[in-house]
């Protein structure tokens, strides 16, 4: 051992480990910079708002006077919303992904389909709305409606929808399905009684996390026609009707102090109603999830 | 496999209760429709009998268009349905020129705007058959403004605003334009592109010609924005409507801007006689004239609107009404389409 020389060998050894504890560093500083932007965006937002959310905030309409508005018409406008783009994306979706990857012949159709789901998914949410305008309202003739809304949000989350319920798909063990059809099970009988037990609580974690998404958007529904006061619940599919997200944003952008604290408290209201979304969302994985 | 069964229970039950809830849900708006014609002729036989208080008006009245003079309808409408629950009133906040986009095709009774509409915009009317009715509802004073620790600036002329906002006088500085003004960049905070404040302050200030862009201009669609942005920086210029400055006098400086005729401040009686000019403008609703001549409702919110709600509603934002002899006038030729 004499050719090692003691002086390079330990300087080297300080230098890596100097390396390591730089990169330890580095990443930490990523891991905190997304924490202390949503522990600012919480502070600020609850500092704001506490005061002023109140039972009365909860179940009033919106109104012309700070006191008196309240984000009712938003909250319940976006659950109906929810109920529609719930039923119809996520029966779509979950249709899509189990012909994708267990009926479709692997392909270039296949692949060109896959490939542009997921492009799909990265298209700017106000061209769904374009879309929407013009599907919706004016070929099928909806109207400017709850139910134009609603499938015009299905459209935006459709595609996170097939690609988390294809993941839950091929996640499911290879095993299982060849055990199935060697004891003599037809493809929809494997799918039925195999896969699908086996892959929904991937798929509805995913659908869930889907419509999180749909609950904060403002664009798409700004251009097929939600609106931004209305003192009354939409009484069918075919109503008018508003969601927090475009009732926060016009309470943020009117004159006056009292205003913005609204559009805070609206701000908690929308938050709320998320994180008990995502709650479910991760009951619904750690209750039903199984391991292979 | 019990597992898949209980998935499919509650899906099957989610999907139950919404398809009974959607069905219920349309039963009860056929006998809402059914009970509003049946309300509609009582209204009518009432009306007959001239007894003006007693029917209760049911129905639709759909309004959109500028965010400028949405709170002037919320106001409206809120107190409206105070008054008459059974009339739905969606309101929506898209711009003027989504609103002209709508009311153009005859989707909606009321088209707010804070401009004129366009000759294209009424060519398209034209095309489907429409007519719009125009209506003022309050003025607004577009303000320019600086911070309350400016201490070189109490007027302007239009030409100094050019000066100032106009890209191709390529001023980057505030003594570029005055001598006497400090040696420092002027900052701009300006309302964006698709608003029609942009759009009024770019068609009578800097008739048409591009703004200045780019390194110490920022384009905010949220005026509370820019009232932040100028509050603090004595070289910072900026304009917004007449309401955002009210709200924020103890911070902001209006400009009196000289016209041609002296320097003018904005306030009240300035903004309504006109001598607050160029920059006090009208604020407008477009009413389509075949709901206001079939659609009870629509002719009721008028009524409404120019007996008192118009002028309340732009008070109590910050706009300045017009004179009450003004609502009358407009409201006597409105009604004599429908009576």
């Amino acid at each position: 051992m004499t050719n090692l020389n003691k002086d390079t060998w330990s300087k080297k050894l300080k230098q890596r480990l100097r390396k390591n504890k730089v990169f330890h560093a580095l990443f930490f500083i990523s891991t905190s910079i997304g924490l202390i932007v949503l522990a600012m965006l919480l502070y600020r937002v609850l500092s704001q708002g506490m005061d002023t959310l109140s039972f009365d905030f909860v179940k009033n309409f919106p109104a012309p006077y700070p006191e008196r508005a309240g984000i009712f018409a938003g909250l319940i406008g976006s659950l109906y919303l929810m109920g529609i783009v719930a039923v119809f994306s996520i029966v779509v979706g979950i249709s899509t992904a189990i012909y994708l990857e267990e009926y479709a012949p692997k392909g270039k159709m296949t692949s060109f389909i896959q490939s542009n789901i997921q492009n799909l998914a990265g298209v700017p949410s106000v061209v769904f709305g374009l879309l929407g305008l013009t599907i919706f309202v004016y070929v099928m003739g909806f109207d400017y409606s709850l139910l134009s809304g609603g499938l015009t949000m299905s459209l935006l989350v459709l595609p996170i929808i097939v690609v988390a319920a294809q993941e839950a798909i091929r996640s499911v063990p290879k095993e299982l399905r060849e055990a199935s059809a060697g004891m003599g099970a037809t493809k929809w009988q494997t799918i039925l009684r195999v896969i699908l037990p086996a892959a929904l609580p991937g798929m509805i974690t995913g659908s869930i996390l889907a419509l999180s998404r749909a609950i904060g958007e403002t664009a798409p529904l700004l251009v097929v026609g939600a609106t931004a006061a209305i003192y009354t619940l939409p009484d069918s599919v075919f109503g008018s009707y508003t969601v927090m997200p475009i009732q926060i944003y016009s309470w943020i952008s009117r004159p006056g102090d009292e205003w913005p604290l609204l559009a805070a408290a609206g701000i908690i209201v929308l938050l709320v109603v998320l994180l008990l979304m995502n709650a479910v969302a991760v009951y619904i994985r750690n209750k039903f999830q199984q391991r292979y | 496999m019990q597992k898949l069964k209980r998935f499919a229970v509650l899906f099957a039950m989610m999907f139950v209760v919404g398809v009974i809830a959607a069905c219920g849900q349309t039963d009860g708006e056929d006998d809402e429709t059914n009970a509003e014609s049946d309300t509609t002729e009582q209204a009518n036989e009432s009306n007959s009998g001239d007894s003006g208080e007693a029917e209760a008006v049911t129905g639709t009245v759909k309004l959109a268009g500028s965010s400028t003079v949405f709170p002037i309808m919320e106001y409206a409408t809120y107190e409206f349905t105070q008054e008459n629950p059974e009339v739905n009133t969606p309101l929506e906040s898209i711009g003027s020129g989504g609103g002209f986009e709508r009311s153009t095709k005859g989707e909606i009774d009321f088209s707010n705007a804070s401009r004129p509409i366009k000759d294209e915009e009424k060519a398209i009317a034209e095309e489907n058959g429409i007519e719009l009715i125009e209506t003022v509802l309050a003025y607004d004073g577009l303000s320019v403004v600086v911070s309350q620790k400016n201490d070189f600036l109490e007027e302007l002329t239009v030409e100094q605003l050019r000066d100032i906002f106009l890209a191709e006088r390529e001023n980057k500085k505030w003594s570029d334009i005055d001598s006497s003004w400090p040696d420092e960049e002027i900052v701009i905070y300006s309302p964006g592109h698709d608003s029609g404040t942009f759009d009024y302050f770019n068609e009578v200030i800097l008739e048409e010609k591009p703004m200045r862009e780019g390194e110490g201009v920022t384009l905010s669609e949220d005026d509370n924005l820019l009232v932040r942005g100028i509050q603090d920086d004595p070289y910072a210029i900026g304009y917004f409507g007449y309401a955002y400055y009210l709200e924020n006098q103890d911070t902001l400086k209006a400009l009196a801007i000289d016209g041609g005729d002296g320097p003018v401040a904005p306030n009240g009686d300035t903004i309504q006689d006109g001598s607050y000019s160029p920059l006090s403008r009208p604020l407008f609703t477009y009413i389509n004239k075949a709901s206001l001549e079939e659609n009870k409702a629509v002719q009721a919110f008028t009524e409404f609107l120019f007996t008192g709600a118009a002028g309340a509603g732009a008070e109590q934002v910050g706009y300045v009404p017009l004179t009450e002899d003004e609502y009358q006038s407009q409201l006597k030729e409105l009604q004599a389409i429908y009576q």
